[in-house]
């Protein structure tokens, strides 16, 4: 081996010189220049563009390739493959090539991206869709520079190389140590293949042909994640002759990046189920639990309808859920209907509430800022919510009594231990159907029936909807008692 | 079928579903959550793909590579995440893909909260990507809408090979109200520009790159021509008591569904309102603003931000009439007592006044 000239072709191996069928016989997405690439003399992206095309046609793969190029200088690869082609943003391709393979599973993906595109902006998109183990093919050009753009710092720049955006040479203490991506991705369970070859020399080549191959053919078995780093020369940026970069390739780098395979899984890797076969699209609406027709509306509603409705209390209450009730109960007796609820940190952290409108009419504002059903399962509900309830309206509170400072006139006030009422059938959970019982014995918000065939909709479990049932029966008798009472 | 309650963010996505489509990819975000866990649960067993990605810059580049490869496919998110995505937005209008994404908006800037607000418009409606690009943005109202309008969101996606926004807040994603889906399920479309990994598509190329200068040059106005179409062909919006009205609310979203029993309210009074709710909030119904300028007198503007829309009912109006503006923001709703209160002293303002209260008429 010389380092004045070109390596000799290693023994058993011959260089061919005819065109891979997978690179178009004219670049006519090309502007000028259509006979050669756009690439500087010594580049290894036409070096690892041959192999890929190579590799292509010996798997018998042009139709169904797809190559995935974001940017760097190998973003026009579309000039030259003769395979479906996605250019893609900085890089994103992993997403992109996931987002393909998983539409079209026969595919064969390849996302080809250069060392400041996978390693600098695309780490998120790289790691997550090895860990996924996307069954893609990766090819990564590691030449420790970013070239496209002029020459500026890349992940893999070595620690003290100059760069224009390092011209004081890479410092460990400014922009860390260079990042090794093969390394890197064999800490993850996921990837079957995983190698850096370089293309430093004739055999070094040869190597990476091999090694291109296997990570295309992993895909078309059906396996999962490979990826090929390929240590690659860049003269112009480095100022170098071609030759000169192939021997800082094979003697620089390659001591940085070790070469060879870093994870071969290919053969225990456990097969890919096959994606079940799409249902007809009549099954559809089942699928999506979409309702029949017929079950609704049955009934008409008065137009004079308008009951707004303030549901309020502490999470885990069931205002959401009684809320839910008198909204699908609404719908059964022919209303329309709005269900408004807080949602979040709210939520989480203890009090919530919802609103719900039953009307004749269409819905016009779903929020419930003048209920005329106030129902409070807490005092602070209560304090909070009282002086929004119209005159005439409906007041109905979790509490033996309401407090002395919480008495009003001009709104019909129906106090009830709902929660000990369940508690005592059961369990105070359901204190929430007690409450519901109250309000439809004391006014006419929906029919009895809708409520039960709602419940029997929104309870699964048997024994709760008999408990429900049984509550709604006792919220019922609190309010009459009190009529009783009243009436004696 | 029947109409049954359910919450506006799952009628996202069985309507998606049954218009075709079969991938999602998603990043969990309040208060957009629901569409994400609804994809999870029906698009396997629909035959479709679902991912939750490791982030929304992840999910639209998914969503870039499920289009390129001929799916109808969506993402949802919410401000912050849309921010995030803004970047793959810009690519995919750039390399002519069709796809929709859907807004719940939250609170902002930054974290900001989860309650609801309508601070988005600008980065969703006026493109918050880099290039000459816009999307097409539909602002539904009611549950039945989001369901109705993810549907056409499709539709109009692939007829201008364009992304395609359901723009809606915090409150219309969380209601539950009643909701009919389409009748029958569509078959998702193929498209001979698409990148299938066949024989019949090897040539084909989707890219947003144009190197020469006046290769990009024709390349953005082609995409001009498509919008100068869509503005011509796509623009709805609903219209209550405009006939005679002196002024003229607006509003979308949530605020459209208030300005509803502003009107009703406000009529029942003698005040001459009526309600102008772009459907589309791009294109802009422009040419329903100038008719009403040439009637109305005043323009009343009500949004959950500072004040983002109204710029486009401004450019509309071109100065022929006043146009007020009234906002909440953080989270906060206005009532419809607020708002009401807010109108009558824009009125006062602009000298409209109240006229003998309207006899209960019959509704229809």
């Amino acid at each position: 081996m010389s380092d004045g000239g070109l390596d000799p072709v290693p023994e058993g191996m011959e260089i061919l010189h005819e065109k891979a069928a997978a690179f178009y016989g004219r670049y006519e997405r090309k502007a000028e220049l259509q006979h050669q690439t756009h690439y500087c003399p010594g580049c290894g992206h036409g070096v690892a563009h041959k192999l890929l095309a190579r590799a292509i046609d010996e798997l018998g793969v042009q139709d169904r390739a797809v190559l995935v190029s974001p940017v760097g200088c190998s973003v026009f690869a579309y000039y030259y493959f003769d395979v479906g082609n996605v250019q893609v943003a900085h890089g994103r391709a992993p997403a992109v090539a996931t987002g393909i393979k998983r539409a079209r599973p026969e595919a064969v993906v390849v996302s080809y991206q250069g060392d400041g595109d996978l390693a600098a902006i695309g780490t998120a998109e790289i790691l997550h869709a090895a860990n996924r183990g996307e069954p893609i093919t990766v090819i990564f050009i590691n030449n420790a520079i970013y070239g496209m753009t002029g020459g500026q710092l890349a992940p893999t720049t070595p620690v003290g190389a100059v760069s224009t955006t390092s011209p004081y040479g890479r410092s460990i203490w400014n922009e860390g140590y260079p990042l090794h991506v093969v390394e890197t991705l064999a800490s993850l369970e996921a990837p079957v293949y995983l190698e850096r070859v370089a293309l430093g020399n004739a055999k070094q080549v040869m190597q990476a042909a091999k090694a291109i191959r296997r990570g295309l053919e992993n895909q078309v078995k059906g396996l999962g994640f490979s990826l090929i780093e390929v240590l690659s020369p860049c003269p112009t940026i480095w100022n170098e002759t071609p030759v000169e970069a192939q021997k800082r390739v094979r003697e620089e780098l390659a001591k940085i990046y070790p070469l060879g395979v870093v994870r071969d899984k290919t053969s225990d890797a456990p097969m890919r189920p096959a994606r079940k076969a799409a249902p007809a699209l009549s099954e559809l609406p089942k699928l999506l639990e979409i309702e029949e027709n017929g079950v609704r509306a049955a009934a008409k509603a008065d137009s004079s309808v308008d009951w707004r409705i303030k549901v309020a209390g502490f999470g885990g209450q069931g205002v959401l859920m009684l809320g839910e009730v008198l909204a699908e109960a609404g719908l059964d007796a022919g209303l329309e209907i709005s269900w408004l609820p807080s949602y979040g940190p709210e939520m989480r952290s203890g009090t919530s509430n919802c609103q719900v409108r039953l009307s004749g009419k269409p819905v016009d504002s779903p929020l419930v800022s003048k209920p005329n059903v106030l129902i409070a399962l807490n005092e602070p509900s209560l304090r909070k919510f009282l002086h929004e309830v119209v005159p005439g309206g409906y007041v109905l509170y979790n509490g033996a009594a309401v407090p002395e400072d919480c008495r009003r006139d001009d709104v019909r006030v129906i106090a009830g231990e709902f929660a000990r009422i369940a508690d005592e059938l059961g369990s105070s959970k359901a204190g929430n159907i007690v409450a519901l019982g109250a309000l439809l014995e004391a006014a006419d918000v929906v029919g009895g029936e809708f409520a039960d065939q709602a419940l029997e909709k929104l309870v699964k479990r048997p024994g709760w909807l008999a408990l429900d049932r049984k509550a709604l029966q006792a919220g019922r008798e609190v309010v009459q008692k009190e009529r009783r009472h009243d009436n004696e | 079928m029947g109409k049954q309650l359910i919450k506006g963010n799952e009628a996202i996505v069985k309507s998606a579903i049954l218009a075709g489509c079969r991938a999602f990819y998603g990043y969990p975000i309040t208060p957009a959550s629901e569409i994400t866990e609804a994809a999870a649960k029906y698009m396997p067993p629909a035959g479709g793909v679902f991912l939750q990605a490791e982030s929304e810059t992840a999910a639209i580049n998914m969503i870039y590579g499920a289009a390129s490869a001929g799916v109808r496919a969506m993402t949802s998110s919410s401000g912050p995440g849309i921010s995030l995505m803004q970047e793959g937005l810009s690519y995919l209008a750039g390399a002519e893909l069709p796809c929709v994404v859907a807004d719940i908006m939250r609170g902002g800037p930054g974290l900001g909260n989860i309650a609801p607000e309508q601070a988005d418009y600008r980065q969703v409606v006026k493109g918050g990507g880099h290039g000459s690009y816009r999307t097409i943005v539909l602002a539904p109202d009611s549950a039945q809408e989001m369901a109705d309008l993810t549907a056409l969101a499709f539709e109009l996606a692939d007829k201008y090979r364009n992304p395609v926004f359901v723009l809606a807040d915090g409150m219309i994603g969380q209601m539950m109200e009643p909701v009919e889906f389409l009748p029958q399920a569509v078959a998702p479309p193929r498209h001979d520009w698409a990148v299938e990994g066949t024989a019949e598509t090897r040539k084909n190329l989707i890219t947003s790159i144009f190197l020469e200068a006046d290769e990009l040059e024709a390349h953005v106005l082609k995409l001009e021509e498509k919008y100068r179409r869509c503005e011509r062909e796509e623009v709805r919006s609903e219209e209550i008591r405009t006939g005679d009205a002196e002024v003229v609310l607006m509003g979308y979203g949530i605020v459209a569904r208030l300005l509803k029993s502003v009107v009703e309210e406000m009529r029942a009074e003698g005040w001459p309102v009526g309600l102008l709710r772009p459907v589309t909030l791009y294109p802009f119904p422009v040419e329903a603003v100038k008719r009403l300028a040439g009637q109305a007198s005043l323009f009343a503007v009500v949004e959950m931000s500072t004040g983002q829309m109204v710029d486009d009912v401004r450019l509309a109006v071109e100065g022929r009439r006043p146009v007020e503006f009234y906002g909440r923001s953080g989270g906060n709703v206005p009532s419809t007592e607020e708002i009401i209160r807010q109108v009558k002293g824009m009125c006062a303002r602009h000298g409209v006044m109240a006229q003998e209260p309207e006899l209960e008429v019959a509704h229809v």
